[in-house]
């Protein structure tokens, strides 16, 4: 079994005519490797505690549709947290269940036909008790970044940093969004190459 | 010392998606430039970068930016044989497009247009959106590339069948899907932890 994520998410067989399109971006794999364990297995370096890297990536696995993908963050998630704590992610990742990328554009922007309102994740109270102040912070900010990234604002940012986040773990925060919205797509992509006979 | 505050830059905001040169301005401080650590440093890749606000924010985690920036360069600039540059290009401006992010759209089309065939192609795109009339092969990019992007992702064996007929082989498939996918995460980070700058210098 090869240890590279993206092949395991995506069953990409050593040999087979996938891995033969991924040899020749070698960097590129390697490097998709190496952001995976800068996120999830290198030693912290802003304090974002593993149980907010895998209850993000299993909340935003969710949204993406990513059902192998969401069972191996959520199997790490109960590992590091529990079966509540896990569940009460799931919960909420049916609650923000939408399709994106929706938004309205700034109001300095004349691109008033294409604004597309949709809609914004607010925790009720039992789940921000579950889950705490600053993971609760983090969930909606990374619905926003899944879903509506348009409408990202300083204000979004302030949130964040009033639940706890310093600025270096909000850039953290960012990148794990951010890279699960490369890395969900370039399985996704794969495995319906991989399918799709040549 | 990095202060945790949100920044309100004083910006000129712009109105459109353009091929134009613009700025971005960052609502977290970034590492002084005289702050940075070795590790820090070695994460731009790039030296140049240590005058952008932009990869100086992102320093904050240098493991990430620095494994991130090799993805990127690889997904875009590897010539051995897949997709033209210009077409990974056009898919990154089309991703960002239909994100929403005026900022990589600026940037990624004006690359695409230096190298792509039909560069009119690429201000159809800016100009009407992800639904613009589009030359064949840009038009089935542009719509694998927009089913690559919704969330839940809605990319299917269609759209591999409508690139292969556009005259893409597994290679360059393969090509438009990091290069859109990557996109996913540039226009994340590019939307939420700053903004365009109209009178600003390219990053």
């Amino acid at each position: 079994m090869t240890s590279d994520i993206i092949d395991r998410l995506a069953d990409v067989a050593p040999g087979s005519r996938v891995d033969g399109l991924r040899q020749r971006r070698a960097q590129a794999r390697t490097n998709s490797q190496a952001s995976y364990d800068a996120l999830f297995t290198a030693p912290d370096q802003t304090g974002v505690s593993r149980t907010e890297r895998l209850a993000v990536a299993t909340f935003v696995s969710s949204l993406h549709g990513a059902a192998r993908a969401h069972d191996h963050y959520r199997g790490l998630l109960q590992a590091s947290a529990g079966r509540q704590v896990a569940d009460m992610v799931d919960r909420v990742a049916a609650e923000g269940d939408t399709q994106g990328p929706y938004g309205r554009f700034p109001d300095s922007a004349d691109l008033r036909d294409e604004d597309s309102p949709g809609l914004v994740l607010s925790l009720d109270a039992a789940a921000a008790d579950a889950l705490g102040e600053r993971l609760t912070a983090a969930v909606q900010h990374a619905h926003l970044l899944v879903l509506r990234p348009r409408e990202s604002s300083p204000k979004a940012l302030a949130a964040l940093l009033s639940a706890g986040w310093s600025t270096p773990q909000v850039v953290t925060l960012s990148q794990l969004v951010a890279f699960l919205s490369f890395q969900l797509r370039v399985v996704h992509g794969l495995t319906v190459l991989k399918e799709s006979n040549a | 010392m990095t202060t945790d505050q949100v920044l309100r830059p004083a910006v000129v905001p712009p109105a459109h998606f353009t091929q134009a040169t613009i700025g971005w301005q960052p609502w977290l401080e970034p590492v002084p430039q005289d702050q940075l650590t070795t590790t820090q440093r070695d994460a731009l890749i790039d030296a140049g970068r240590v005058k952008s606000e932009y990869f100086r924010l992102l320093a904050h985690d240098p493991a990430i930016l620095k494994a991130r920036t090799l993805t990127d360069n690889d997904i875009f600039y590897n010539p051995d044989a897949g997709l033209p540059r210009g077409e990974r290009e056009f898919a990154a401006a089309a991703t960002s497009r239909f994100n929403g992010c005026i900022f990589c759209a600026s940037v990624h089309s004006r690359f695409a247009s230096h190298y792509v065939h039909d560069p009119s192609d690429v201000q159809r795109l800016l100009d009407d959106g992800v639904v613009a009339e589009l030359t064949a092969r840009h038009k089935a990019s542009v719509d694998a590339v927009v089913a690559l992007t919704r969330t839940p992702i809605a990319f299917g064996p269609d759209h591999v069948v409508s690139l292969r007929e556009a005259g893409l082989d597994d290679q360059s498939i393969a090509d438009l899907v990091h290069a859109s996918a990557f996109f996913n995460w540039a226009n994340r980070l590019m939307l939420s932890l700053g903004e365009p700058d109209a009178a600003g210098v390219e990053l």
